[in-house]
């Protein structure tokens, strides 16, 4: 029944795992991968209350480094800070080590290439070299992009074939602290290297579910056992794709080729937050005149949260209506298992982005009564 | 041609609709599979009481949390009732997708249309064939 033949597909070093736990499989990414094991809902609810063990190995971790290698010198860092924010309008050279920021790759006119997490290397004596961890769909293209702009300059060492999972929750933190001590010292969006049975891994406190967990970067045969050993703990169970997205969705955290894509700045997609001060104040990253043209003077449409006011739920591409008139666009929208309604974000008019504003939703043909919504759905569940 | 049917028989479709057919009323659903499928359902927009359709419309729509899914008319006539405890309880189509989680009634106007459709075992037979 899957549309893209199985065998063009590649998997992850967990899928006979997800495939004996009896997952339902789908394409994604390039990849065969587990969208639901028990179903999403309860995926949902257990990931809210206990702990839920991703695979997020189709994403693109790596690691760019100087071409003169790491050394301990705080201008290693400051010199491979420099080149990744060539493309980057985040701060990441005042990163302290094992500091992981979110960003965004941008093209010359502001647009948004990628949304990835880049961290500081833990070690100071890994300075000149960063961990970077970009979006499974796009990582061919980011690459090659990385590539090209860093020819010369600096390595890209691509480390998809690694497991990288994430274990979320508010149990996360009691379970992974036996396998990973110290790892519950860390703070939201901060990394650790650790030794699991003698494997190299990188520990980073984040996440894509609004709750409190980890991310593990672990090769390949170390990952498999840790993921079968996690999932012998009562408090651990696996979760697909499906769950991921209410998740994300419920937390209004964004889904890159829906909620923001190159046609779309990080002011309109609500995250100029990560535009640090600096950057602003040189204005040097790409994109500049029309991202701080925006901050100026506002950008003429803006992602918002929605709430359907009634039971249906208003799915990608819906049509957003204020008398009559289309102000906007669905970008998600489906149900959240917490808020036991009918969420949604998009992209709205900036004059009707104020929450409470009230708006239609063109679900088949019948206008849905809705309005703009504070975002997260649910209150974040991260370790400050 | 109108074909009475004078005992209650139940037919399934290829998409998974359940049709129970009595005298000339015909009560629709999805099926127990269907209903696993789609997994849990959070809404249900059933057809409006005195429209017609013909076999093959877009008749209902069911949501996932995951997605919508189109319902198609299994026969073609009048729909004369629809299931309104739907609309607050959605997952009665997951708990019992054969009984309380029907979907309309319709007066049906050609009671051959039934006759593509599968009995029971057939149907049985088909799923076993996706697995």
């Amino acid at each position: 029944m899957a549309d893209q033949a199985t065998h063009d597909l590649r998997q992850t070093p967990l899928h006979g795992l997800h495939v004996s736990l009896g997952a339902r499989m789908v394409p994604f990414a390039g990849y065969d991968m587990p969208v639901q094991f028990e179903g999403v809902k309860p995926e949902h609810l257990w990931t809210r209350e206990h702990a839920g063990l991703f695979d997020v190995s189709h994403m693109g971790p790596c690691f760019l480094t100087l071409k003169e290698g790491p050394s301990g010198s705080e201008d290693a860092h400051k010199a491979i800070a420099a080149l990744i924010e060539e493309v980057v309008p985040s701060n990441i050279a005042g990163l302290k080590p094992g500091q992981a920021r979110l960003t965004t790759l941008l093209n010359d006119d502001g647009g948004i290439l990628d949304d990835l997490i880049i961290t500081r290397l833990p070690d100071e004596k890994q300075n000149g070299r960063l961990y970077i961890v970009v979006n499974g769909a796009v990582k061919a293209q980011d690459w090659a992009l990385f590539e090209k702009q860093f020819k010369g300059r600096a390595v890209l060492q691509p480390a998809d074939h690694r497991v990288l999972m994430a274990l979320q929750g508010p149990e996360a933190v009691e379970v992974f602290k036996d396998e990973f001590p110290g790892c519950e010292a860390l703070g939201f969006m901060k990394a650790m290297l650790a030794a699991w049975e003698g494997a190299e891994c990188m520990v980073s406190r984040c996440g894509y579910t609004g709750e409190d967990g980890f991310e593990i970067l672990i090769p390949a045969d170390a990952g498999q056992t840790l993921a079968a050993k996690l999932l012998k703990d009562d408090r651990v169970k696996p979760i697909g794709l499906g769950a991921r997205d209410s998740l994300r969705l419920e937390a209004g955290l964004c889904l890159y080729g829906h909620d923001m894509d190159a046609t779309r700045t990080p002011v309109e997609a609500d995250l100029q937050w990560v535009i640090q001060k600096s950057r602003r104040e040189r204005a040097d990253f790409p994109g500049a005149a029309k991202i701080l043209d925006q901050l100026a003077n506002g950008p003429a449409e803006k992602r918002v949260g929605i709430r359907p006011l009634e039971r249906a739920p208003a799915r990608e591409g819906t049509e957003i209506q204020v008398n009559g008139e289309t102000v906007g666009i669905v970008t998600s929208g489906g149900f959240g298992p917490t808020v036991d309604a009918p969420v949604a974000m998009g992209y709205i008019r900036a004059d009707l982005a104020e929450p409470g504003t009230q708006i239609e939703l063109m679900v088949r043909g019948k206008a849905r009564m809705a309005e703009v919504a504070a975002l997260p759905f649910i209150e974040h569940n991260y370790k400050r | 041609m109108t074909q009475k049917f004078t005992q209650q028989v139940t037919f399934y479709t290829e998409d998974h609709e359940w049709v129970t057919v009595h005298g000339d009323l015909a009560t629709v659903g999805i099926t127990r599979y269907a209903a696993d499928q789609l997994g849990d359902v959070v809404f249900v927009e059933t057809p409006e009481v005195g429209k017609t359709v013909k076999k093959g419309d877009e008749m209902a729509v069911v949501e996932s949390v995951k997605a919508a899914s189109d319902v198609y008319a299994p026969m073609s006539g009048e729909v004369i009732d629809a299931n309104g405890a739907l609309a607050d309880a959605p997952e009665k189509v997951n708990e019992h997708p054969e009984t309380e989680g029907w979907f309309c009634v319709i007066k049906f106007s050609d009671g051959a249309e039934t006759e593509g459709l599968m009995d029971k075992d057939a149907y049985y037979e088909y799923c076993k064939g996706l697995a």
